[in-house]
Parts: C-alpha cells; structure tokens; sequence
C-alpha cells in the first residue's frame, strides 16, 4: 500500500474510530464516577438502541433529525464556514413547512402538499441562513458570531408567532392547529402494515428516505457539480478560488442558503411526519447535535449517515438509561455528545502523529 | 581593527531545509555602531540567516559570535539577551493595545503592571528623545501610520537593550516620505552607536545610507564590499550572478498587432496601497513582453490587475476590443472568456489548490467549461482524462490525475499549471514567475513552450525577477521600479548592466529617454 493510501485510511477511518473509541471510554469513566457499572450502561444502551422494533424505530427517528443538520453543518464547512446557526434555522424551517401545512387547500392531495411543505422547510432555513452570510460576505461579520444570534433571533420570533399569531383562540398551550391530513408523512410501521408486515408503532415515519435522498444530493452536489466544485475551492483556497474566476462572496450566500435549507428540513421528520402541528421547543439540540455528526462524518455524507446513526443510538439509549437506572438522567446524553465534540472535533489529530509515526512513516529523502 | 569592533560574526553558518541548502558556509562580519545592508534576491537566503541569528531556527553547522562571545540561540530569548532586536517585515504588535502596553509585553515584571508600565514610560521618553523617535504612547497601535508602528517596533528593540537592530525589509510598506524618515533615524541610532543589519533588495536603499554591504546569492555569501567603494551596477551583477544564458533556440519575432494595450495605468494592491502608477505599455502578438524589475516594485500588482484579480484605480487597459477601466472592470472569468490564460506568479496559494487532486487543479478556472459539463453534471472522468492527456503534453510526473496536487513536485506542479493555461489556446499569456522553484530540466522545457506559444502567434506577458529569464525569452523588456516604468529596450539589445540600473531606477535621465525610443 503506498504512503498516500495508508495516509487516506488513517484519516478517513482509523482516526475518527479511535476518537470515538476515546469518547466512549471517556463516558465509562464518567459513569464509574456516578457508580454505575459502564458494562452494565453499554448494555442497556444498545439494548434499548437496537434491542427491539420499537426502539431501532425510535433510533432511526433521531437519526433523521442529525442527518439533516450533519449536512447542513457539512456543506457549509465545505465552503470554509461554521455554521453554527443549525438550530435557529431547523426552527423557521418548521415555521415554514407549519404554514404551507396550515393553509393549503385540505382537498389538495398529498403528492402535492407533501413536497410543497418539504419546500416550505427548506426556503425557510435557507431565508434563515441568508442574513449572517450576507453580513459574513459583504460587511465581514463572522458567521459564528451571527448563526449563534439569529439561534435566539429564531427561538424569539417563534415564540412570538406560536404565542401570538399560530394558537388557535381559546388554547392554553404555544402551539399550532393541526396540519391538514394531506401533509402528514406515513409512519414506517403504517407503511410496512400495508404491505402485510407487522412492526411495532414508533414515530419514524418516511421523512428517513428524505434524508437519504438529500444525503445522496449533497454528495452529488459537492464532488460532481461545478458549483459544488466552486464551493470546495472557495472552503481550500481563496486566493485560488479567485484567481479561478470564482466569486467567494456570492459561494458564501449560496452555501449557507442550502445549509440552512437543509438544516431546516428537521421540521419535515418532526412536524410532518410526528407531531402533526407546530409546536415550541421542536428542533432542541438537534442543530448543535449536527455539528457533532458533521464533525465525527468528517463531512462526507456517508460518514454523517453512520454518525447520525450513533447519536440516534445515544439519544434512544440515553433515554433507556433514565428509565432503567436511578442514578441516571437523560441528560447523560448530553455528557457523551459534547465528549464525542471534544474528541471527534477539538482533539481531532489527537492520535495523528502516532499513527502516522507507526503506519505511515515518511520515507527519507535524498 | 580591533577585535572588539566586530559586534556579529558568522563562521561557517550551514543550514538546510530538506534538499534545499538555504544557507552555505555563510560568513560574516558586521562592525559595532555601523549600518550594515544584506541584498540578494527572494530566497537567496536572507531572511534564513537572520533567522538563525534572533533564534527561529537553529543552523546545522557554523559558529556565531555576539560581540565577541560565543551565541548559540534556541529561541529569540537569548537573541534579546544578547543585546538583538529585530523588526519584522510584518509587525508583531497588538493592534488594540497602546503603543506603552505594547513595548512592555514580554517584560511586564511582577503581577502588577502599573509600575513597570510607569518605569518604561520614563525610559521610551528618554529614548525617544535620545533617537528622534517620537511616538504617543497611550494611542492604540491600530490607530498609527504604519510608519508610526515601524517606529514602534524599534522602541520595543531598544526597550529591550537591544545593541543591534535587524531590519528586514522595513521600506517594503513604507512611502516615500516616511522610508526617508526611517533613515534619519537610522543615522541617529547610528550616531548613538547602535547596529544595524538592513535586509534588502533595493540597492538605492544600500547606497544611500549604509556604510558596507553583503550580497547573498542562492545561499551563499558572493561578496562584501564598502558601500563607498561600489556602485549599484556592480551589486546588481553579484545578486543576480554571471549565470550561463540557458540559450533557446529562438527565431525573429513575428509581431502582429497589438492584443493588449495599457494606458496610464494606476493600480492599489489589497491593502489599498498604490503600487503601480502611470504605467502604460501595449502587447503584440506573436512577441513576448518581459516586465523587468526587483520583487515588489508593482510587478506582480500589475500581473493581478491584468488577470482581473484585482482592480485598477486609474487609466484603462484594452484587451480584444474590450475597455477595462476603475468603473468597467473585468473579472477573471470574464477575461478567460475573452482569451487571456494566467499563469499566476504564487503558485502554491493561486495558482493551485494544494488539498485538491492534480485532476481538480487542472480544472481551476475552467470547471463551467461546456465539454465537461452536461446539465448540472461535472463529468469527472473527463475532466481526470482531460487532466491525463495534459499531463501527457507536459511531461507532468507521476501521471496520476489523483494525486493530491500538493505532492508533486513545485516543477511537475507548474507544467500542470502551464498546461492547463496553455492548452486552452489562449490570445494572451499573462505569465508570472514561470520557473521559481523549478529544477533546471524543467526550466528549460517550460521556457520552450513559452515560445512555441509565441511563434504559434499568441500574445504573452511575461513576469520574472530572474533577469536572466527575462533576458533569453523576450523580444521586448519594460522594467519597472517603485511602480513606474523606469525603461524599455528590445530584447536582443538588452544587457544585464543596463537593465540592473533601470531595476534601481539609477540610470541618468538622458539614457532612460534614450531607452525608451524603441
């Protein structure tokens, strides 16, 4: 195997395994401490995972959720931006499918609402992203600064628009109507029913294929387009992306548009395909949570679709753990999701130079 | 002489980098209370040696001598120690600390600041009055003239007890007026018995104001001469050598008509200074125009502007009946449109993308080009057969399209560029650095193809600090200095003493007049 090879292998597969690995081993160490055996833990999470119908529904469910936001997260790094503004933009993103899904025609069919609603997430998110990549691209604004205001920006404005223009007269609570009929996206179990298999009820619903479908999307986009070529170059090289007749500014806007567009199709597998309504709160930690998944996916989406899957897994086995252990509370998910951050992101070339030293050395030269 | 006069001396000092020797049993001795200029050419070594000198890099082999003691330094430390100072090219200042804070940091004293910011406000305005170097000191740095922050950087030298100052480069962002102020202070700090080593490459510089010279070429030290007993025609001839014309087989120019033509031209780098002005030339076809002239003086500001990288502020440039002025310009996708290639003179940070793959490079600035798109499909085995049969025509070594462009070498790297540039049957060539860090093989198949274009008719600028490159490839030479044109000569009456004074502007009027009348 030449240099090169082993170099790509040690980058791509070895390296975020091992983070993970260090993650992981890192949480056993956080649960010795509460006193709770971490075998024991492993296996009521995976149980609870992956163990029965229900719960891998349930793991797919949350799956969906990071999918959408690792790609959000990862196409705008891609282009050299940290978009941290997943959150706000899920959230109007979900406005946007809750007043297509609102107010369309009831009689309309689902083959129309449903992609009508989808494009309601979508140019919602990506109306979302546009100002703090306009204020990145032409007033020099940094886009950290700007995603994690319009983030608050976001939650604010729901709340408003739950509180004051979306629930209906005489209810207590912040939340929407129903969505007419046409726009609830069939739950899996339900689909499988009509085919004559019979799972266990859980909320994943067919929004999981629209996150494959947009996974196959992003990686076309990226690696076969010319736009998606622009975006790569503008991310590695300025000053090249220039000098090629690229314009950074305008790949900014365009970039983080289709990051928020993407970032907002969380309310497609919450709203359309679960709760059926608008409601506060929906998108929490799924955004923050795709920085994460684009981080450990190193940013292809391939990677992301695996790293979705394991966060799928802690927040569905991290909810086990809360019902099978006193000691435990959810929010031990919360612990392992900024451990797999601090070594999947900020330790990422922890092991680098050992692998390297070991698998890889350079060969001498002359 | 007295030993004790000698404040540095080097012996033997070797340093490599990798296969690159940067620095070659250099020797050198600089005398206490002298101002002491080092030239030579980009890479030549210079800013190695001083390196070594305040302690960024160790050298392999040699002995250095800090008035008269033995001086090993593994960081900058001991080079302050020492009684060193050095000011950068680009200034190591906190923009938002005042100019007080700024000369303390790194010797702030005790956990309390107050008394050592009031100490050394007592010993700036001493120095400061000593040196003519007057600067407010509760202003913040980011709201002084780079001058200003030059002077700056020398009060924080001298804060430190610095006995010898290394300036490198330091009129590189200076005006005018402001380098003329540096040299006073140079004389005063001079007068006070201070040191000084001026890295530079601009020999008007090194004969005005220092007392001797150093010229390094490739690493090594050619010469050392009296400032008073040499001339600039001679340094210019020790920085860029004697070198052997690597000789091409070229035929008689068949000039056409004029492809691109500037006129008047003013130009502001990205910094919004002004480095070109009122510069105006035209291109032909089937010639090759040479822009002469030392690294920095507006060449390269006017290879970006031509490319539509960057804009121009004055005068206009005609190319194939398009105006480009300050209010029209034209962006580089444009200009590709309209038939110009550009071979960019960084080729490491422009000219290439290092993390993409020799197929995706070969793509740079051409990725919306019909044949290798269908719809919104970039076919990428075309573009990797594309990129294969490029590498073919150039002699790209090794013939792997997936290769990560950064793992050629820096000659495989340019004839890929080259080729994707060239292959594109461009009306004008706009070239800069052609073979910077290319090995001599390559050298010489990319200078052929460089006039295969030209006989195939092609209009080709062409950029280069090798003065020898300039010399054996052009049919006509501009060379420019401080941003002006400071002459023109056809290619085959060129010689290297002429042109070497055009490049420091030291020519007598009379034979600039006389230059220019083609």
């Amino acid at each position: 195997m030449t240099r090169e090879r082993r170099l790509s292998w040690i980058n791509g597969l070895l390296l975020p395994f091992l983070n993970v690995l260090t993650a992981f081993i890192a949480t056993a160490i956080v649960f010795i401490l509460i006193g709770v055996d971490p075998i024991k833990a492993t296996k009521i999470l995976i149980y609870g995972a992956l163990g029965y119908d229900e719960g891998l529904g349930y793991t797919l469910y949350y799956a969906t959720n990071f999918v959408f936001t690792g790609l959000a997260v990862a196409v705008a790094f891609h282009a050299g931006l940290f978009n941290i503004g997943g959150e706000g933009q899920a959230y109007v993103g979900g406005l946007g499918t809750a007043l297509v899904a609102l107010y369309l025609n009831p009689a309309l069919s689902a083959w129309i609402v449903i992609p009508l609603a989808i494009s309601g997430g979508l140019l919602f998110g990506a109306l979302w992203a546009i100002i703090p990549a306009y204020l990145q691209a032409y007033r020099g604004s940094h886009i950290v600064i700007t995603t994690i205001m319009f983030n608050f920006l976001a939650s604010a404005l729901m709340v408003y628009v739950l509180v004051n223009v979306l629930r209906e007269v005489g209810e207590m609570s912040p939340e929407s109507a129903d969505f007419i009929k046409a726009s609830w996206l069939p739950f899996v179990h339900d689909v499988f029913a009509s085919f004559g298999y019979k799972i266990a009820k859980s909320p994943l619903n067919l929004s999981i294929l629209v996150a494959l479908f947009f996974s196959g999307l992003v990686w076309f986009f990226l690696w076969h387009t010319r736009w998606g070529f622009a975006i790569r170059a503008v991310g590695k090289s300025n000053d090249a992306a220039v000098y090629g007749g690229i314009n950074p500014k305008k790949i900014i806007i365009i970039t983080m548009c289709i990051s928020g567009a993407l970032a907002g199709l969380v309310g497609i597998n919450e709203l359309m395909g679960v709760q059926h309504r608008l409601f506060l709160n929906f998108n929490y930690g799924y955004g923050f949570g795709g920085i994460a998944v684009a981080l450990m996916g190193r940013n292809h989406p391939v990677g992301i679709l695996i790293a979705a899957f394991l966060f799928g897994i802690l927040y569905q086995g991290g909810a086990e753990l809360d019902f099978e252990l006193q000691n435990v509370s959810r929010d031990i998910v919360v612990v392992m999701q900024g451990l797999v951050i601090l070594f999947c992101g900020g330790l990422e070339y922890l092991y680098r130079p050992i692998l390297i030293r070991f698998l890889a050395p350079i060969e001498a030269t002359e | 002489m007295a030993e004790s006069n000698i404040a540095i001396e080097l012996i033997n000092v070797d340093k490599h980098f990798g296969a690159v020797h940067a620095n070659d049993k250099v020797n050198l001795s600089v005398q206490t209370g002298t101002i002491h200029g080092i030239v030579g050419e980009n890479g030549a070594g210079k800013s190695t040696l001083m390196s070594i000198l305040y302690g960024f890099y160790q050298a392999d082999s040699g002995q250095i001598k800090v008035f008269n003691k033995d001086f090993r330094a593994i960081s900058s430390k001991q080079s302050i120690e020492a009684g060193i100072g050095m000011v950068h090219q680009h200034f190591m200042l906190v923009d938002n600390f005042t100019v007080l804070e700024n000369v303390v940091l790194g010797s702030e004293g005790g956990a309390l600041i107050t008394e050592s910011l009031s100490n050394a406000r007592i010993e700036l305005t001493r120095l400061a009055k000593e040196y003519g170097l007057e600067v407010e000191l509760d202003v913040a740095v980011e709201e002084l003239s780079v001058g200003m922050q030059q002077r700056v950087e020398i009060l924080k030298g001298l804060y430190k007890g610095a006995k010898v100052l290394i300036l490198d480069e330091p009129t590189g962002v200076l005006t005018p007026q402001e380098s003329d102020e540096l040299f006073r202070i140079f004389e005063a700090l001079k007068n006070q018995g201070v040191t000084i080593i001026l890295i530079t490459h601009k020999l008007r510089e090194i004969m005005s104001i220092t007392d001797h010279v150093s010229v390094m070429r490739a690493g090594k030290m050619v010469a050392h001469r009296e400032t008073s007993k040499t001339n600039p025609e001679e340094l210019a001839e020790l920085m860029i050598g004697r070198k052997v014309l690597l000789n091409i087989e070229k035929s008689k120019a068949k000039t056409g008509n004029p492809v691109l033509v500037a006129k008047n031209l003013e130009i502001k780098n990205e910094q919004g200074l002004k480095r070109v002005s009122d510069v105006s030339f035209e291109a032909r076809s089937g010639e090759i125009l040479g822009i002469a002239g030392v690294t920095g003086n507006g060449q390269g500001t006017l290879l970006k502007a031509l490319a539509g990288i960057l804009p121009i502020s004055n005068g206009s440039i005609e190319i194939m009946g398009q105006t480009i002025t300050s209010k029209n310009s034209l962006n580089p996708e444009q200009l590709r449109d309209l038939g110009v290639a550009h071979v960019p003179e960084d080729r490491q940070r422009m000219g290439m993308i290092s993390e993409f793959t020799a197929s995706e490079t070969a793509l740079l600035g051409y990725h919306k080009d019909k044949t290798i798109n269908q719809g919104v499909w970039l076919k990428r085995a075309l573009v990797k057969a594309n990129c294969e049969s490029m590498m073919e025509a150039f002699d790209v070594r090794p013939n792997n399209p997936n290769l990560m462009s950064s793992n050629f070498s820096g000659g495989n790297q340019q004839k890929l560029i080259l080729a994707r540039e060239f292959e594109r049957d461009p009306d004008l060539l706009i070239i800069g650095q052609p073979t910077r860090g290319v090995d001599i093989g390559a050298i010489e198949f990319i200078r052929k193809r460089i006039i295969d274009m030209r006989d195939a008719g092609k209009a080709i600028i062409l950029i280069s600090v090798e003065l020898e490159e300039i010399m054996s490839l052009s049919d006509r030479i501009v060379v420019m200095c401080d941003g002006e044109i400071t002459g023109m000569v056809n290619g085959k009456d060129a010689d290297e003493a002429t042109l070497g004074m055009m490049m420091a502007n030291a020519l007598p009027t009379e034979e600039i007049s006389e230059g220019v009348k083609l």
